[in-house]
């Protein structure tokens, strides 16, 4: 037995406690010094930092979730099998609100608190723009899983990349040839009136008139609206197709009243499953929609289809066959879009590697080595599908799924060819200075 | 109160202007940066004390005077390819002239109905943002180009990008609009918009205008936010409807709250608490609004008046 006053008394070392102040002032110093840790580890064993842009809370907080889960099982796949150039990869995260002041002040936050080598996984388009000019200033490469058109468009800057998700105009794009043959040849589309909702106004007409189809009436709802049983008289009587891509809470009461003004009788209906991301298809209010379809980029359903690779990474992200958490039913995840964190992952790996990344300070030759990326094979790394990347515009383009509502359950009965979505590049990011 | 002499409150003032210009060189990378918004957002905090602090007039619609600023900077650079100062300028004109209107129109309520008043005006901005998306991006917002923020003096070129300008053009506006304030407040003018929140029928009784004081203020604390929302938009590079929503109509009551209603400094200090409330607490958990909640009802418990103002109650009774 010590004696008890033995362990801390300063008297019985010869340390005064000024000596001891310095000594602790001292060491505190050096371990906030900048570069101890890089001169006191080797880099080949450092991990390497991503940080994780999140909306863990804000109106996309379900995404959040789903996306942190998804990316979870991806760096631990990643780390088992050796992590990225040998070294392990850390996963930080900070939460933006789902807003995009916050956004910015979080990508900041990883460019010089975190020191992260990139920022990753965002989903919603206000916040990808609002963060894009922060991102561009700090020269940190921004990698995320968004599917809006905007990175593609080429307004946001160089370091900005969507390799693991196609965008909004190539998903529509591609729905166009199979609405048209299998679902009728004059389309009403009812839309929420902002951006999501416009980027369907401005790409399914042409695309439709391409495949000798037409869009014969818009309805644009406004986004204050929770009931909407007086725009439907404006659906014109001659309908085929009712193509409707509502979202947020009010798409159970927009489905409900479709059914009630429709009954039994009813044009056929296409949606974006974006709609009921994270709601399960069997809600109460929801059985208007069987028979109906939907577009899917991954499915959420267990299909008899699916590869061993799509088979592997739903285990590891940890959802049933319904597409819902193992061990809790009612946690139905955003499987059309979250497979884009894994598979964006994969592409920062590959890119890392191919440009023999060890720091910051090659966070320009990450940025050309993912711009010099073109094809991703489908398997492990790339389970929804192949893909080819356009490094100009910074944008993948896969094949896309379109399911079908059938008792209780989405099932595959299309899958679109990569060449169904691509268009002409809108302008050329690699031409920006790094 | 007691009667501040001039000479203590100016020093105190260029004394937080000083500190703020020697953090430039001490701060560390991402605190600087932070500090550089919360700067440029106090001043929106500011706008909305001249109003809400000295006149006691409650709006909910300030947003609406910020993203004036916000858009009418941010477009004039997109659209018109106008340079920053002209921006800026476009940007503080905009909040003057809305902040006119709606002052002329709004101010024939007072109490409740003004903040249900001024709360609508702001939504049918924020709704009127959304329909004009063509040129305002909608909902996803609009990026002000790299390129284009930048001040030009003959041959030099300054990137307002750069750390250290930024904080620098943060400071000078601050610096700006914080003395602005303070001769505002100390001055005949201020004296009468304190008389008008104290008791309007006797003001009235006096001799005064109370109508056109109103109304001067509203424009006054209009333009002040707008400058804040210019700033944001030619400093950080983002104009969203977000900062249209009535969210950010409430912020600006929750800092002057927090740093004390009618008092110069309140609002820096009331935006900073918050701002790194959120910041720290959201690293450790999701539900960090219900600990910024529970920060709030100590504040209110301890310190009715916000923090400076219960410091001006209790022990300092000369700050302005």
């Amino acid at each position: 037995m010590t004696d008890k006053n033995g362990f801390f008394d300063l008297s019985k070392t010869g340390l005064t406690r000024r000596t001891a102040l310095k000594g602790l002032a001292a060491g505190a110093g050096l371990a906030v010094a900048p570069g101890f840790v890089r001169y006191s580890q080797a880099q080949s064993s450092a991990p390497i930092k991503i940080g994780f842009q999140s909306h863990r809370t804000g109106i996309g907080a379900a995404y959040g979730r789903w996306y942190e889960r998804t990316t979870a099982a991806a760096v631990k796949a990643i780390n088992e099998a050796g992590g990225i150039n040998g070294r392990p990869v850390e996963v930080i995260i900070e939460d933006d609100g789902t807003d995009p002041g916050r956004g910015a002040e979080v990508v900041g936050k990883f460019a010089t608190q975190h020191k992260t080598d990139i920022v990753f996984g965002t989903l919603f388009s206000h916040v990808v723009i609002g963060s894009a000019p922060a991102a561009g200033e700090a020269k940190m490469p921004y990698f995320v899983v968004s599917e809006g058109h905007h990175v593609a468009s080429t307004k946001l800057n160089r370091y900005v990349f969507q390799p693991g998700i196609t965008d909004v105009k190539s998903q529509i794009q591609a729905m166009a040839p199979w609405i048209a043959a299998n679902a009728g040849k004059k389309v009403t589309q009812i839309f929420p009136d902002f951006a999501f909702g416009y980027d369907h106004r401005d790409y399914l007409p042409p695309a439709l008139k391409a495949q000798g189809a037409e869009v014969i009436a818009q309805i644009a709802i406004p986004p204050t609206e929770s009931s909407f049983t007086k725009y439907f008289p404006q659906i014109p009587a001659e309908t085929e197709v009712i193509y409707h891509v509502m979202v947020g809470p009010a798409v159970l009461t927009f489905v409900k009243e479709l059914g009630e003004f429709y009954g039994s009788n009813r044009p056929q209906l296409f949606g974006f499953i974006d709609s009921l991301e994270a709601t399960d298809i069997n809600s109460p209010g929801l059985e208007f929609l069987d028979g109906s379809h939907f577009w899917e980029g991954s499915p959420r359903y267990a299909q008899p289809s699916d590869s061993a690779a799509q088979k592997a990474y739903r285990a590891a992200v940890g959802i049933d066959d319904n597409g819902a958490a193992v061990g809790d039913p009612k946690d139905v995840s955003t499987a059309a879009h979250m497979f884009g964190c894994w598979e964006t992952l994969y592409v920062v790996k590959k890119a890392m590697e191919d440009a023999g990344y060890k720091g910051p300070e090659d966070r320009a030759k990450l940025v050309e080595a993912t711009e010099a990326l073109t094809e991703f094979a489908e398997g492990p790394e790339h389970p929804q599908g192949p893909k080819t990347f356009n490094g100009k515009i910074h944008q993948c383009f896969g094949i896309q799924n379109i399911s079908k509502v059938e008792g209780g359950r989405l099932n595959v009965v299309h899958k679109t060819k990569i060449e169904d979505g691509l268009y002409e590049p809108e302008g050329d990011y690699t031409s920006q200075a790094l | 109160m007691k009667e501040a002499s001039p000479a203590k409150a100016y020093a105190l003032h260029l004394g937080v202007i000083a500190l703020l210009f020697a953090l430039n060189f001490v701060l560390p990378e991402y605190h600087h940066g932070l500090l550089a918004r919360i700067m440029v957002l106090a001043v929106f905090a500011m706008g909305y004390n001249m109003l809400f602090g000295y006149v006691g007039l409650l709006s909910l619609g300030h947003a609406m005077f910020f993203s004036a600023g916000l858009y009418g900077a941010g477009l004039a650079v997109i659209h018109l390819g106008w340079s920053v100062p002209a921006a800026f300028a476009a940007g503080l004109a905009c909040g003057a002239l809305l902040a006119l209107v709606i002052g002329v129109l709004a101010l024939r309520t007072s109490g409740v109905a003004f903040m249900i008043v001024t709360m609508m005006f702001a939504q049918v901005f924020y709704l009127m943002i959304l329909y004009f998306a063509s040129w305002t991006g909608g909902d996803q917002g609009l990026v002000v180009p790299q390129s284009a923020r930048v001040l030009v003096f003959g041959s030099t070129s300054l990137s307002l990008t750069n750390p250290t300008m930024r904080y620098m053009s943060a400071l000078v506006l601050f610096s700006i609009v914080l003395l602005v304030t303070l001769a505002v407040v100390r001055s005949r003018y201020g004296r009468v918009l304190v008389a008008i929140r104290e008791n309007e029928e006797r003001t009235k009784m006096l001799g005064y205008d109370t109508f056109s004081n109103k109304l001067a203020a509203v424009v006054v604390s209009g333009t002040i936010c707008a400058a804040s929302g210019a700033a944001y938009a030619l400093l950080f590079g983002y104009v969203g409807s977000t900062f249209a929503s009535v969210q950010y109509s409430i912020l600006p009551l929750l800092w002057v709250l927090l740093g004390g209603a009618a008092t110069t400094l309140g609002p820096l200090i009331g935006t900073l608490f918050m701002y790194y409330v959120v910041d720290i607490t959201s690293g450790y958990t999701s539900a960090y609004l219900l600990i910024v909640g529970i920060a709030l009802i100590l504040l209110v418990l301890f310190f009715p008046k916000g923090i400076l103002g219960t410091i001006r109650q209790r022990w300092l009774g000369w700050l302005p």
